[in-house]
């Protein structure tokens, strides 16, 4: 029932003859100019080392403030979920909740995700699941916004820089950091091989 | 050899990208492979991308009307909406930040909008005309969206930190509610919005 040689560009439909690239080489459709597939070196072993890098990152960025601020006596700083905690009791519920869901549960999701598919293959064989562990990747994806945040609290801290005496946190570092590793693991995923891996444990 | 998968009997995967090949009406297909649901184009898709965008076009009103940000202190109390803090920061003189909110938080959701009002409008029209253009224009859109949430997380994280008592408070405003949702109202616009529809007139007119 498949094509195997075939492939049609996700953004145009036109089908083409799939053909084997160099490592590291990637396939632009012809016709509207999508990246239609691409062949990483050592792609699944990469993604697995930024996750796991990542995964370490993620806990730390959560685990300590972000930022303190110290004015007219006063001391305050808050942590990634303090903010949130903070917008619910502020009766900024929604609010609360995209910040929740865009910085804290996307991206943990798709480390955790990676790290789920990758490691046991890895280790030689294939998780239960997958398939809907892999159709999770592919939804979490344009969700998790942690390089967005990062500007985001780099701009707040400007502002606040006059008023106040601002002390970056451990978990801004953090923030930074895992914001590439972050980008990294996905961009280094290499579905293709992804599969073949599945097909060889089978 | 230059036609579409669909015409050709084949359905890809959005989420694996594998072929299959079917004939009769696609429904209540799944990738052999991953699972998705199949369709030859994302269901409905048009008719979707309306609905979410016409809500975003309500939402943009209170979302620059209504201020993000309530910010108390001795002195009284002041608001501020999405435009009169990037004119704030840029009397202030930073106006790099200004810029980056500007462009951020006004005239990515309002180009957005317009440009996904273009899409639909050409693409229910059944238009031929640039269509590589026009899909640039859609990848473009996804990218850039995302973008938007830094003012949600300004107004986050000065809510957690300015919390000085009577002296100096900052609340999120309900602008901040309204901005929120347009930005994720739009991201889902982007997503129901199936870019192969661009080219599916530009085929049936044989080129």
């Amino acid at each position: 029932m498949h094509g195997p040689h075939l492939h049609a560009c996700h953004d145009c439909d036109l089908l083409q003859r799939e053909i084997p690239l160099p490592p590291g080489g990637k396939a632009r459709c012809p016709r509207c100019g999508a990246i239609l597939y691409r062949r990483n070196v050592n792609g699944l072993d990469r993604t697995l080392a930024y996750s796991m890098g990542a995964a370490v990152l993620f806990i730390i960025a959560n685990a300590f403030p972000i930022v303190g601020l110290a004015a007219a006596g006063h001391h305050t700083s808050t942590t990634l979920l303090g903010t949130v905690r903070m917008l619910w009791h502020g009766d900024m519920i929604s609010v609360a909740g995209l910040v929740f869901t865009t910085t804290i549960l996307m991206p943990g999701l798709e480390i955790a995700a990676f790290l789920y598919m990758l490691l046991p293959l890895k280790l030689g064989w294939v998780p239960q699941g997958l398939p809907a562990v892999f159709r999770i990747v592919h939804a979490v994806r344009p969700w998790g916004m942690v390089e967005v945040f990062m500007l985001g609290t780099l701009v707040a801290l400007t502002k606040l820089a006059h008023l106040a005496s601002v002390e970056p946190g451990v978990a801004l570092f953090s923030f930074g950091a895992l914001m590439f590793l972050v980008a990294a693991a996905a961009a280094s995923f290499d579905t293709g091989a992804l599969w073949e891996r599945v097909e060889q444990l089978r | 050899m230059n036609v579409s998968a669909v015409r050709l009997g084949y359905l890809s995967c959005h989420a694996c990208g594998l072929l299959h090949r079917h004939s009769g009406p696609a429904h209540g297909l799944f990738c052999t492979r991953c699972g998705a649901a199949l369709h030859a184009r994302k269901q409905d898709s048009v008719a979707r991308a309306w609905a979410l965008l016409i809500a975003a076009y309500v939402l943009i009103v209170p979302a620059n009307v209504l201020p993000v940000m309530v910010s108390g202190s001795l002195f009284g109390s002041e608001k501020d909406t999405i435009m009169s803090g990037v004119v704030y920061l840029w009397n202030d003189g930073s106006w790099p930040l200004a810029m980056i909110l500007f462009i951020a938080s006004i005239a990515v959701p309002f180009s957005k909008l317009g440009a996904m009002t273009f899409l639909l409008v050409s693409v229910q029209r059944r238009s031929t005309l640039a269509p590589e253009q026009r899909t640039r224009l859609y990848r473009v859109l996804e990218f850039v969206g995302r973008w938007s949430m830094i003012d949600i997380y300004v107004a986050a994280i000065l809510t957690a930190l300015v919390q000085f008592g009577g002296l100096m408070s900052i609340q999120a405003g309900p602008g901040a509610i309204a901005f929120g949702a347009v930005v994720v109202l739009t991201m889902f616009a982007a997503e129901t919005f199936d870019p192969r529809l661009i080219w599916d007139p530009v085929e049936s007119h044989g080129r």
